[in-house]
Protein backbone atom coordinates (compact mmCIF):
# COMPACT_ATOMS: atom_id res chain seq x y z
CA UNK A 1 0.00 0.00 0.00
CA UNK A 2 1.02 3.76 -0.64
CA UNK A 3 1.18 5.71 2.57
CA UNK A 4 -2.03 7.57 3.65
CA UNK A 5 -3.41 9.88 6.22
CA UNK A 6 -6.33 8.83 8.29
CA UNK A 7 -9.12 11.12 9.22
CA UNK A 8 -11.71 10.02 11.70
CA UNK A 9 -14.50 12.45 11.72
CA UNK A 10 -17.77 11.69 14.65
CA UNK A 11 -20.21 13.57 12.14
CA UNK A 12 -21.46 13.55 8.69
CA UNK A 13 -20.83 17.27 8.28
CA UNK A 14 -17.23 16.78 9.25
CA UNK A 15 -16.83 13.85 7.38
CA UNK A 16 -18.10 16.14 4.21
CA UNK A 17 -15.52 18.80 5.46
CA UNK A 18 -12.38 16.11 5.25
CA UNK A 19 -13.33 14.88 2.11
CA UNK A 20 -13.07 18.17 0.44
CA UNK A 21 -9.00 18.20 1.26
CA UNK A 22 -7.20 16.94 -2.31
CA UNK A 23 -7.28 13.27 -3.21
CA UNK A 24 -9.38 12.35 -0.28
CA UNK A 25 -11.39 9.06 -0.39
CA UNK A 26 -13.85 7.34 2.37
CA UNK A 27 -13.57 4.24 3.93
CA UNK A 28 -16.35 2.77 5.03
CA UNK A 29 -15.93 -0.95 6.54
CA UNK A 30 -12.90 -1.11 4.07
CA UNK A 31 -13.46 -5.04 3.32
CA UNK A 32 -13.31 -4.04 -0.62
CA UNK A 33 -11.33 -0.77 -0.49
CA UNK A 34 -8.47 -2.51 1.67
CA UNK A 35 -7.38 -4.98 -0.63
CA UNK A 36 -7.41 -2.39 -3.46
CA UNK A 37 -5.16 -0.41 -1.85
CA UNK A 38 -2.94 -3.67 -1.13
CA UNK A 39 -2.94 -4.32 -4.85
CA UNK A 40 -2.01 -0.57 -5.52
CA UNK A 41 -5.32 0.31 -7.40
CA UNK A 42 -6.23 3.26 -5.51
CA UNK A 43 -3.51 5.83 -4.19
CA UNK A 44 -5.90 8.46 -1.65
CA UNK A 45 -3.74 10.76 0.62
CA UNK A 46 -6.24 11.18 2.75
CA UNK A 47 -8.81 7.96 3.86
CA UNK A 48 -11.95 9.43 5.67
CA UNK A 49 -13.00 6.53 8.23
CA UNK A 50 -16.77 6.49 8.58
CA UNK A 51 -16.89 4.02 11.03
CA UNK A 52 -16.98 6.58 14.06
CA UNK A 53 -20.24 8.19 12.97
CA UNK A 54 -22.97 6.77 14.94
CA UNK A 55 -25.60 8.72 13.18
CA UNK A 56 -24.95 6.65 9.92
CA UNK A 57 -25.39 3.41 12.32
CA UNK A 58 -28.33 1.43 12.67
CA UNK A 59 -32.16 -0.04 11.54
CA UNK A 60 -35.30 1.70 12.28
CA UNK A 61 -38.65 1.48 10.70
CA UNK A 62 -40.01 5.08 9.52
CA UNK A 63 -43.38 6.51 10.15
CA UNK A 64 -44.46 6.03 6.07
CA UNK A 65 -43.40 2.19 5.97
CA UNK A 66 -39.78 2.42 5.02
CA UNK A 67 -37.29 0.77 6.32
CA UNK A 68 -34.31 2.89 6.81
CA UNK A 69 -31.11 1.62 7.12
CA UNK A 70 -27.73 4.05 8.02
CA UNK A 71 -25.20 3.97 5.41
CA UNK A 72 -22.34 2.90 7.76
CA UNK A 73 -24.54 -0.48 9.40
CA UNK A 74 -22.55 -3.42 8.86
CA UNK A 75 -24.17 -6.60 6.88
CA UNK A 76 -24.49 -8.60 10.56
CA UNK A 77 -26.42 -5.81 11.84
CA UNK A 78 -28.80 -5.50 8.51
CA UNK A 79 -29.37 -9.70 9.14
CA UNK A 80 -30.10 -9.36 12.79
CA UNK A 81 -31.97 -6.37 12.55
CA UNK A 82 -34.15 -6.33 9.20
CA UNK A 83 -34.97 -9.88 10.31
CA UNK A 84 -38.63 -8.96 11.26
CA UNK A 85 -39.34 -6.22 8.98
CA UNK A 86 -37.78 -7.18 5.51
CA UNK A 87 -36.62 -11.12 6.06
CA UNK A 88 -35.83 -11.02 2.21
CA UNK A 89 -33.24 -8.35 2.69
CA UNK A 90 -32.33 -9.95 6.16
CA UNK A 91 -31.45 -12.88 4.46
CA UNK A 92 -29.19 -11.32 1.67
CA UNK A 93 -26.99 -9.31 3.99
CA UNK A 94 -26.47 -13.01 6.13
CA UNK A 95 -24.87 -14.30 2.78
CA UNK A 96 -22.76 -11.75 1.91
CA UNK A 97 -18.80 -12.92 2.28
CA UNK A 98 -18.38 -14.53 5.18
CA UNK A 99 -18.71 -13.68 9.00
CA UNK A 100 -15.63 -11.73 9.20
CA UNK A 101 -16.58 -9.65 6.47
CA UNK A 102 -20.88 -9.25 7.59
CA UNK A 103 -18.82 -7.48 11.01
CA UNK A 104 -17.38 -5.14 8.78
CA UNK A 105 -18.67 -4.43 5.24
CA UNK A 106 -21.26 -1.75 5.09
CA UNK A 107 -24.37 -1.28 3.22
CA UNK A 108 -23.35 2.52 2.63
CA UNK A 109 -19.79 1.42 1.04
CA UNK A 110 -21.08 -1.88 -1.09
CA UNK A 111 -23.74 0.44 -2.78
CA UNK A 112 -21.21 3.62 -3.44
CA UNK A 113 -18.87 0.72 -4.44
CA UNK A 114 -21.21 -0.78 -7.42
CA UNK A 115 -19.35 -3.85 -7.70
CA UNK A 116 -20.86 -5.62 -10.80
CA UNK A 117 -21.28 -9.12 -8.51
CA UNK A 118 -22.14 -7.44 -5.05
CA UNK A 119 -25.02 -8.49 -2.95
CA UNK A 120 -26.73 -5.02 -2.19
CA UNK A 121 -27.24 -3.16 -5.35
CA UNK A 122 -29.44 -6.01 -6.40
CA UNK A 123 -31.99 -5.77 -2.80
CA UNK A 124 -31.20 -2.26 -3.15
CA UNK A 125 -32.51 -1.72 -6.81
CA UNK A 126 -35.46 -4.29 -6.87
CA UNK A 127 -36.79 -3.30 -3.64
CA UNK A 128 -36.61 0.84 -5.27
CA UNK A 129 -35.16 1.91 -2.60
CA UNK A 130 -33.78 5.74 -2.04
CA UNK A 131 -30.17 6.20 -1.39
CA UNK A 132 -29.88 8.99 0.78
CA UNK A 133 -26.75 11.14 0.83
CA UNK A 134 -25.03 14.04 2.48
CA UNK A 135 -26.93 16.22 0.14
CA UNK A 136 -29.74 14.83 -1.08
CA UNK A 137 -32.00 11.61 -2.10
CA UNK A 138 -31.70 9.64 -4.88
CA UNK A 139 -33.57 6.66 -6.62
CA UNK A 140 -32.11 3.45 -6.74
CA UNK A 141 -33.60 3.63 -10.39
CA UNK A 142 -30.87 6.77 -11.16
CA UNK A 143 -28.37 5.41 -8.87
CA UNK A 144 -26.57 2.59 -10.32
CA UNK A 145 -24.89 3.85 -13.52
CA UNK A 146 -22.70 0.85 -14.60
CA UNK A 147 -19.96 -1.09 -13.74
CA UNK A 148 -18.41 0.39 -10.32
CA UNK A 149 -20.26 4.12 -11.67
CA UNK A 150 -23.19 5.80 -9.07
CA UNK A 151 -24.87 9.19 -9.62
CA UNK A 152 -22.38 9.79 -6.58
CA UNK A 153 -20.73 13.02 -6.87
CA UNK A 154 -16.79 13.80 -5.97
CA UNK A 155 -16.72 13.40 -1.75
CA UNK A 156 -20.88 12.76 -1.29
CA UNK A 157 -21.52 10.09 1.00
CA UNK A 158 -24.16 7.28 1.41
CA UNK A 159 -25.70 8.16 4.80
CA UNK A 160 -29.17 6.18 4.78
CA UNK A 161 -30.66 3.62 2.23
CA UNK A 162 -34.73 3.88 2.89
CA UNK A 163 -36.34 0.45 1.76
CA UNK A 164 -40.29 -0.11 0.81
CA UNK A 165 -40.91 -3.54 2.05
CA UNK A 166 -42.76 -5.42 -0.38
CA UNK A 167 -45.23 -8.50 0.61
CA UNK A 168 -42.58 -10.55 -0.20
CA UNK A 169 -38.93 -11.18 -1.47
CA UNK A 170 -36.32 -13.50 -2.19
CA UNK A 171 -32.89 -13.54 -2.99
CA UNK A 172 -31.72 -16.18 -5.05
CA UNK A 173 -27.12 -16.34 -6.24
CA UNK A 174 -25.37 -19.24 -7.37
CA UNK A 175 -21.64 -18.20 -5.60
CA UNK A 176 -18.52 -17.81 -7.58
CA UNK A 177 -16.89 -20.53 -5.11
CA UNK A 178 -13.04 -18.90 -5.56
CA UNK A 179 -14.03 -15.38 -4.94
CA UNK A 180 -17.60 -16.56 -2.99
CA UNK A 181 -18.78 -13.20 -5.09
CA UNK A 182 -22.37 -14.20 -6.43
CA UNK A 183 -21.09 -15.71 -10.28
CA UNK A 184 -25.13 -14.04 -10.58
CA UNK A 185 -27.59 -13.66 -8.51
CA UNK A 186 -31.38 -12.04 -8.57
CA UNK A 187 -33.51 -9.98 -6.21
CA UNK A 188 -37.20 -10.92 -6.53
CA UNK A 189 -39.46 -7.98 -4.58
CA UNK A 190 -43.24 -8.56 -5.25
CA UNK A 191 -44.89 -5.67 -4.12
CA UNK A 192 -48.98 -5.18 -3.92
CA UNK A 193 -48.73 -3.16 -7.47
CA UNK A 194 -46.19 -4.90 -9.13
CA UNK A 195 -43.05 -7.26 -9.30
CA UNK A 196 -39.25 -6.10 -9.53
CA UNK A 197 -36.45 -8.15 -10.42
CA UNK A 198 -32.86 -6.91 -9.82
CA UNK A 199 -29.97 -9.13 -10.99
CA UNK A 200 -26.38 -8.80 -10.22
CA UNK A 201 -22.78 -10.34 -11.56
CA UNK A 202 -24.32 -10.65 -14.47
CA UNK A 203 -23.88 -7.69 -16.99
CA UNK A 204 -21.52 -5.49 -18.25
CA UNK A 205 -23.19 -2.73 -16.90
CA UNK A 206 -23.44 -4.09 -13.50
CA UNK A 207 -26.93 -4.37 -11.84
CA UNK A 208 -30.23 -4.14 -13.79
CA UNK A 209 -33.78 -4.78 -13.54
CA UNK A 210 -35.20 -7.40 -15.61
CA UNK A 211 -37.91 -5.68 -17.36
CA UNK A 212 -39.24 -8.51 -18.98
CA UNK A 213 -39.76 -10.77 -16.04
CA UNK A 214 -40.89 -8.05 -14.13
CA UNK A 215 -44.14 -7.71 -16.73
CA UNK A 216 -44.66 -11.33 -16.59
CA UNK A 217 -44.52 -11.80 -13.02
CA UNK A 218 -46.82 -8.76 -12.57
CA UNK A 219 -49.26 -10.75 -14.66
CA UNK A 220 -49.05 -14.24 -13.00
CA UNK A 221 -46.86 -14.67 -10.28
CA UNK A 222 -45.28 -18.08 -10.91
CA UNK A 223 -42.61 -19.98 -12.59
CA UNK A 224 -44.49 -21.18 -15.29
CA UNK A 225 -45.01 -16.84 -16.20
CA UNK A 226 -40.53 -17.22 -16.93
CA UNK A 227 -40.94 -20.06 -19.53
CA UNK A 228 -39.76 -18.81 -22.78
CA UNK A 229 -38.29 -15.32 -21.38
CA UNK A 230 -34.19 -15.09 -22.76
CA UNK A 231 -32.15 -12.56 -21.65
CA UNK A 232 -29.19 -11.90 -24.75
CA UNK A 233 -26.09 -13.35 -23.84
CA UNK A 234 -24.15 -11.22 -25.95
CA UNK A 235 -24.20 -8.00 -23.04
CA UNK A 236 -23.52 -10.52 -20.34
CA UNK A 237 -20.03 -10.68 -18.77
CA UNK A 238 -17.84 -13.30 -20.09
CA UNK A 239 -15.20 -15.02 -18.50
CA UNK A 240 -13.37 -17.87 -17.70
CA UNK A 241 -15.87 -18.50 -14.67
CA UNK A 242 -18.85 -18.68 -17.65
CA UNK A 243 -19.72 -17.38 -20.52
CA UNK A 244 -22.51 -14.52 -21.11
CA UNK A 245 -24.81 -17.56 -22.74
CA UNK A 246 -23.97 -19.10 -19.66
CA UNK A 247 -24.97 -16.02 -17.18
CA UNK A 248 -28.01 -15.56 -19.19
CA UNK A 249 -29.25 -18.74 -18.41
CA UNK A 250 -27.93 -18.62 -15.03
CA UNK A 251 -30.43 -15.23 -14.61
CA UNK A 252 -33.31 -17.51 -15.86
CA UNK A 253 -32.57 -19.88 -13.16
CA UNK A 254 -31.83 -17.94 -10.20
CA UNK A 255 -35.18 -15.80 -10.76
CA UNK A 256 -36.86 -19.10 -10.96
CA UNK A 257 -36.00 -20.65 -7.59
CA UNK A 258 -36.14 -16.81 -5.87
CA UNK A 259 -40.11 -17.66 -7.21
CA UNK A 260 -40.86 -21.23 -6.45
CA UNK A 261 -39.51 -20.12 -2.91
CA UNK A 262 -41.96 -17.53 -2.53
CA UNK A 263 -45.36 -19.25 -3.67
CA UNK B 1 3.28 8.92 12.35
CA UNK B 2 0.16 8.18 14.79
CA UNK B 3 -0.07 7.14 18.18
CA UNK B 4 -2.69 4.27 18.96
CA UNK B 5 -3.70 2.76 22.05
CA UNK B 6 -5.64 -0.55 22.54
CA UNK B 7 -6.63 -3.20 24.83
CA UNK B 8 -5.06 -6.62 23.33
CA UNK B 9 -5.47 -9.59 25.68
CA UNK B 10 -6.51 -8.06 28.17
CA UNK B 11 -3.51 -5.81 28.39
CA UNK B 12 -2.96 -2.15 27.79
CA UNK B 13 -1.14 -1.63 24.21
CA UNK B 14 -0.02 1.54 22.07
CA UNK B 15 2.38 2.04 19.13
CA UNK B 16 3.39 4.14 16.46
CA UNK B 17 1.56 3.15 13.39
CA UNK B 18 1.15 4.97 9.45
CA UNK B 19 -1.86 5.49 8.29
CA UNK B 20 -1.56 2.41 6.33
CA UNK B 21 -0.77 0.28 8.98
CA UNK B 22 -2.78 -3.01 9.30
CA UNK B 23 -4.41 -4.39 12.55
CA UNK B 24 -2.73 -7.79 11.62
CA UNK B 25 0.82 -6.09 11.17
CA UNK B 26 0.21 -3.76 14.22
CA UNK B 27 -0.38 -7.10 16.47
CA UNK B 28 2.48 -9.43 14.77
CA UNK B 29 5.63 -6.28 14.60
CA UNK B 30 4.75 -3.79 17.24
CA UNK B 31 3.68 -6.42 19.83
CA UNK B 32 5.34 -9.48 18.75
CA UNK B 33 2.20 -11.40 18.28
CA UNK B 34 2.67 -13.57 15.46
CA UNK B 35 0.03 -16.38 15.98
CA UNK B 36 -2.16 -14.26 13.89
CA UNK B 37 -1.16 -15.02 10.88
CA UNK B 38 -0.84 -13.64 7.12
CA UNK B 39 -1.95 -16.23 4.80
CA UNK B 40 -3.08 -14.43 1.73
CA UNK B 41 -3.10 -10.85 2.30
CA UNK B 42 -6.38 -10.47 0.13
CA UNK B 43 -8.97 -10.94 2.43
CA UNK B 44 -10.16 -14.56 1.33
CA UNK B 45 -8.11 -17.29 4.25
CA UNK B 46 -9.27 -16.14 7.72
CA UNK B 47 -5.76 -16.95 8.82
CA UNK B 48 -5.46 -13.59 10.72
CA UNK B 49 -8.65 -13.62 12.26
CA UNK B 50 -9.28 -12.09 16.01
CA UNK B 51 -11.99 -10.94 17.61
CA UNK B 52 -12.39 -7.02 18.27
CA UNK B 53 -14.91 -5.70 20.70
CA UNK B 54 -16.01 -9.58 20.67
CA UNK B 55 -16.70 -9.29 16.87
CA UNK B 56 -14.38 -11.80 14.43
CA UNK B 57 -12.97 -9.28 12.31
CA UNK B 58 -9.56 -10.28 9.61
CA UNK B 59 -6.93 -8.11 10.92
CA UNK B 60 -5.62 -7.91 7.49
CA UNK B 61 -8.10 -5.86 6.47
CA UNK B 62 -8.46 -3.33 9.25
CA UNK B 63 -6.53 -0.45 9.87
CA UNK B 64 -4.66 -0.59 12.90
CA UNK B 65 -5.85 3.40 13.57
CA UNK B 66 -9.49 2.11 13.44
CA UNK B 67 -8.79 -0.70 16.37
CA UNK B 68 -8.29 2.63 18.61
CA UNK B 69 -9.62 2.33 21.88
CA UNK B 70 -10.85 -1.28 20.71
CA UNK B 71 -10.70 -4.78 22.77
CA UNK B 72 -8.87 -7.13 20.93
CA UNK B 73 -8.08 -10.37 21.26
CA UNK B 74 -6.06 -12.79 19.62
CA UNK B 75 -5.12 -16.68 19.44
CA UNK B 76 -2.45 -16.01 22.28
CA UNK B 77 -5.40 -15.26 24.84
CA UNK B 78 -6.96 -18.56 24.30
CA UNK B 79 -4.92 -21.09 26.74
CA UNK B 80 -6.37 -21.39 29.85
CA UNK B 81 -4.94 -19.42 32.66
CA UNK B 82 -2.31 -22.36 33.55
CA UNK B 83 -0.97 -22.51 30.17
CA UNK B 84 -2.94 -25.89 28.94
CA UNK B 85 -5.05 -25.54 25.67
CA UNK B 86 -8.39 -24.26 26.57
CA UNK B 87 -11.10 -27.04 25.09
CA UNK B 88 -11.77 -25.93 21.73
CA UNK B 89 -7.95 -25.91 21.33
CA UNK B 90 -7.67 -29.22 22.98
CA UNK B 91 -9.99 -30.30 20.73
CA UNK B 92 -8.35 -29.48 17.57
CA UNK B 93 -5.62 -32.03 19.27
CA UNK B 94 -7.39 -34.63 20.08
CA UNK B 95 -10.03 -34.74 16.44
CA UNK B 96 -6.45 -34.37 14.10
CA UNK B 97 -7.95 -30.49 13.69
CA UNK B 98 -4.61 -29.41 12.48
CA UNK B 99 -1.99 -30.69 9.26
CA UNK B 100 0.57 -27.68 9.22
CA UNK B 101 -1.36 -25.68 11.70
CA UNK B 102 -0.76 -22.10 9.77
CA UNK B 103 -4.88 -21.94 9.16
CA UNK B 104 -5.30 -22.89 12.67
CA UNK B 105 -5.15 -19.54 14.70
CA UNK B 106 -7.87 -17.99 12.53
CA UNK B 107 -9.90 -21.42 12.97
CA UNK B 108 -9.81 -21.46 16.50
CA UNK B 109 -10.96 -17.58 16.76
CA UNK B 110 -13.75 -18.03 13.92
CA UNK B 111 -15.11 -20.81 16.33
CA UNK B 112 -14.76 -19.35 19.56
CA UNK B 113 -16.86 -16.25 18.26
CA UNK B 114 -19.26 -19.04 16.25
CA UNK B 115 -19.56 -20.59 19.50
CA UNK B 116 -20.47 -17.78 21.52
CA UNK B 117 -23.41 -17.16 19.39
CA UNK B 118 -24.21 -20.61 19.16
CA UNK B 119 -23.10 -23.07 21.51
CA UNK B 120 -24.84 -26.01 19.65
CA UNK B 121 -23.92 -25.42 16.30
CA UNK B 122 -25.43 -27.97 13.28
CA UNK B 123 -21.94 -29.26 11.01
CA UNK B 124 -24.10 -27.21 8.41
CA UNK B 125 -23.81 -24.39 10.76
CA UNK B 126 -20.34 -24.90 11.10
CA UNK B 127 -19.47 -25.48 7.21
CA UNK B 128 -20.97 -22.06 6.50
CA UNK B 129 -19.59 -20.00 9.70
CA UNK B 130 -16.12 -21.22 8.30
CA UNK B 131 -16.87 -19.72 4.84
CA UNK B 132 -14.49 -17.53 5.40
CA UNK B 133 -11.42 -19.72 6.68
CA UNK B 134 -9.24 -21.28 4.39
CA UNK B 135 -7.05 -24.69 5.25
CA UNK B 136 -4.90 -25.27 2.43
CA UNK B 137 -4.36 -28.80 3.46
CA UNK B 138 -7.86 -29.29 2.97
CA UNK B 139 -8.37 -30.71 6.70
CA UNK B 140 -11.88 -28.99 7.04
CA UNK B 141 -13.41 -32.32 8.26
CA UNK B 142 -11.63 -32.73 11.45
CA UNK B 143 -11.89 -29.09 11.82
CA UNK B 144 -15.38 -29.37 11.68
CA UNK B 145 -15.57 -32.43 13.89
CA UNK B 146 -13.42 -30.16 16.22
CA UNK B 147 -15.74 -27.62 16.92
CA UNK B 148 -18.60 -30.24 17.41
CA UNK B 149 -16.89 -31.93 19.81
CA UNK B 150 -15.65 -28.62 21.81
CA UNK B 151 -19.46 -27.55 21.83
CA UNK B 152 -20.25 -30.76 24.05
CA UNK B 153 -21.69 -32.67 20.78
CA UNK B 154 -21.36 -36.28 19.86
CA UNK B 155 -19.04 -36.46 17.07
CA UNK B 156 -19.06 -40.17 16.48
CA UNK B 157 -21.71 -40.59 13.93
CA UNK B 158 -19.78 -37.72 11.92
CA UNK B 159 -18.65 -39.66 8.72
CA UNK B 160 -15.03 -41.27 8.29
CA UNK B 161 -12.28 -39.04 8.99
Amino acid sequence: MYNFDVEKPTSIADAVKALSRDEAQPLSGGQTLIPTLKARLAMPSVLVSLSGISEMRGVRLADDGRLCIGGGTVHRTVAQEAETHYPGLASLAARIGDPAVRNRGTIGGSVANNDPSACYPAGVLASGATIVTNSREIEADNFFQGMFSTALEEGEIVTEVKFPIPEKARYEKFIQPASRFPLVAAFVAKFNDGVRVAVTGASENGVFRWTEAETALSADFSAKALEGLKLDGGSMISDLHGSGTYRAHLVGVMTKRAVLGLI
Amino acid sequence: MTQVKMTVNGKAASGDVEGRTLLASFLRENLGLTGTHIGCDTSQCGACLVHVNGEAIKACTMLAVEAEGADVKTIESMANADGSLNVLQQAFQDHHGLQCGFCTPGMIMSASALLKDNPKPTEAEVRHYLDGNICRCTGYHNIVKAIMAASGQDVSALAAE
